[in-house]
């Protein structure tokens, strides 16, 4: 395993951040890691790669643990912190040389890493500026080329694309999506379009715990669907109701009606069939995407209900 | 390390902290040493180095707190310590580079002092006429204390995330380890115990260097007090409770 991560609990002081968390990543994964802030995103990446000592449990990457082999792991490992930090006043290849001494990288080694990683990131052109003459879409390469510079098998990059303008946005995930090809990758977003775009595997964090570990496709499928109709002509709600599939009918206020169905089977013939057989004309007729964001606020929202 | 400490060192020369450092420092010397009538060299009419060590020491309290007061306070408030803590290198041999990277600044900031030797000793009747072994022991009791001082400030740096309370901090600190000591001997009218209290602080040592005798016990002395402030300083870290 590239990453096995066992009952892990982190707690500050009396704060409990992380609680028993278990999961593991196979090498060559893309596992998006999701969460609303201050579920303990960051501190379990902030174990994995050694700076924070767990409270219980055990983390280890490439079979090694974070405790006893802290300089193993953290050569194996090329992270990228939640704000990005970097020296503002240094040169990007001089941070960069910097980054690349650090991991150990040697002489020809170093120079050759360090150019590649410049080509990769597309810094050419912004290699002899100094940091904090960059934007954060430059910033944020620079931390991506950092994090890669001693070629890592493990990336773990921490919200990698908060505070980037759309295009920018698109441009790292191309970036990420591009430098993932043969590394385990562990990536934490709250933006969910990301994790569809870039991850295989989905892992939601809720108040310390996990509350969904599994693959994209079957987190999207199941569950409520909802259906949303419009009718030109005043309907009797109770009447919608009695449609076999449909479990609940809302008026939106709008004069439309969100229809809920619980099974996979699309019930929209049946609606038609059914506004035809009572003379009503149908303006409207639209299945909701089952989407990310209402799987995760699904997964969010039970917690802390059960709670 | 070595990365450590030539990143620390250019970051001095880059951000005008160094030269800054060493202006200042030359330029309250020479006007200690040659110009003030109080402390003149040329109105006292010895030719000596007194003036240079014993201010100069009460310069480096103010001076060595400006160069170390970033090392650490900085760092964490960037977060770049994190990012530097997440690398394979060892909290040790961080504390360790940047200790050395302000000690060489001190060290720098003393050198042209040295052209005041060759001054005094021409003015010296006959020419010449100058205490060489006191001038030796006291520049290396000078360096030592510098480099106490920086392990201090690099200590004090590690507790705070503010620059200037890690400068305040730090400049108590060794004042009260150069003069503290000393006065508080005063307190006790046994010879004994004031003994023993003023060996606690560095002035003791630094003037049984001062006359020319480089006393192992005094090098102990300096390497316990730097050892314990850059183990203080790395235990800081490692406990990673900020």
């Amino acid at each position: 395993m590239s990453i096995q991560v066992s009952r892990l609990t982190k707690r500050y002081g009396r704060q409990l951040a992380v609680q028993d968390v278990t999961f593991s990543v196979k090498p060559g994964e893309i596992v998006g890691f999701l969460g609303p802030n201050g579920a303990g995103k960051s501190t379990t990446m902030k174990i994995i790669t050694g700076y924070l000592p767990p409270t219980s449990g055990t983390a280890s990457v490439m079979d090694m643990d974070v405790v006893n082999h802290p300089m193993k792991v953290k050569r194996s490992i090329g992270y990228l912190g939640e704000h990005n930090p970097l020296y503002h006043d240094m040169f990007v290849h001089e941070y960069l040389n910097f980054a690349a001494s650090l991991c150990g990288l040697r002489s020809t080694q170093k120079r050759t890493r360090v150019s590649d990683m410049i080509g990769l990131c597309g810094l050419e052109a912004e290699q002899s500026k100094k940091i904090n003459a960059l934007s954060k879409g430059y910033r944020q390469r620079i931390g991506l080329a950092q994090a890669l510079i001693h070629d890592p098998a493990v990336l773990i990059l921490d919200e990698p694309t908060s505070g980037l303008d759309p295009n920018q946005l698109i441009e790292i995930r191309k970036l990420i999506k591009a430098v993932s090809a043969n590394k385990t990758v562990l990536f934490s977003s709250h933006i969910l379009q990301e994790v569809k775009a870039l991850c295989d595997r989905v892992l939601v964090i809720h108040h310390g715990s996990i509350v969904a570990d599994d693959k994209l496709d079957n987190l999207m499928k199941g569950g409520d669907r909802t259906l949303t109709v419009a009718f030109m002509e005043d309907v009797n709600i109770d009447l919608l109701r009695q449609i076999p599939g449909v479990t609940s009918v809302k008026p939106d206020g709008r004069g439309k009606f969100l229809v809920m169905t619980s099974s996979d089977i699309d019930i929209r013939p049946r609606i038609v069939s059914w506004a035809s057989a009572n003379n009503l004309s149908l303006l409207e007729i639209k299945l909701e995407e089952h989407s990310l964001e209402s799987v995760f606020s699904q997964l969010t929202q039970q917690e802390t209900k059960g709670e | 390390m070595l990365h450590i400490f030539k990143k620390e060192f250019n970051g001095f020369l880059d951000s005008l902290i160094g030269v800054a450092v060493v202006v200042v420092f030359l330029i309250a010397i020479g006007l200690l040493t040659w110009v003030f009538p109080e402390t003149s060299v040329l109105d006292y009419g010895f030719a000596d180095m007194e003036t240079l060590f014993t201010l100069g020491p009460f310069v480096l309290i103010f001076l060595v707190p400006a160069i170390t007061m970033r090392s650490f306070a900085e760092e964490r408030k960037l977060g770049t310590l994190e990012w530097l803590l997440t690398k394979p290198v060892s909290e040790g041999s961080i504390v360790f580079g940047k200790f050395l990277a302000a000690v060489c600044l001190v060290i720098i900031a003393l050198i042209p002092t040295i052209t005041y030797y060759f001054t005094l000793s021409y003015l010296g009747d006959p020419p010449g006429n100058i205490d060489t072994s006191a001038v030796i022991g006291s520049y290396t009791g000078m360096v030592l204390l510098g480099a106490v001082f920086c392990s201090i400030g690099i200590f004090a740096s590690t507790l705070v995330t503010n620059q200037v309370v890690s400068f305040m901090l730090a400049a108590f600190l060794c004042f009260f380890f150069y003069a503290g000591f000393d006065s508080a001997a005063a307190l006790t009218n046994d010879g004994a115990t004031a003994l023993l209290i003023k060996q606690l602080g560095i002035q003791y040592h630094f003037e049984s260097m001062s006359r020319g005798l480089i006393d192992s016990r005094d090098l102990v002395y300096f390497a316990g007090v730097m050892g314990i402030m850059m183990l203080s300083a790395k235990t800081v870290l490692s406990s990673r409770s900020w």
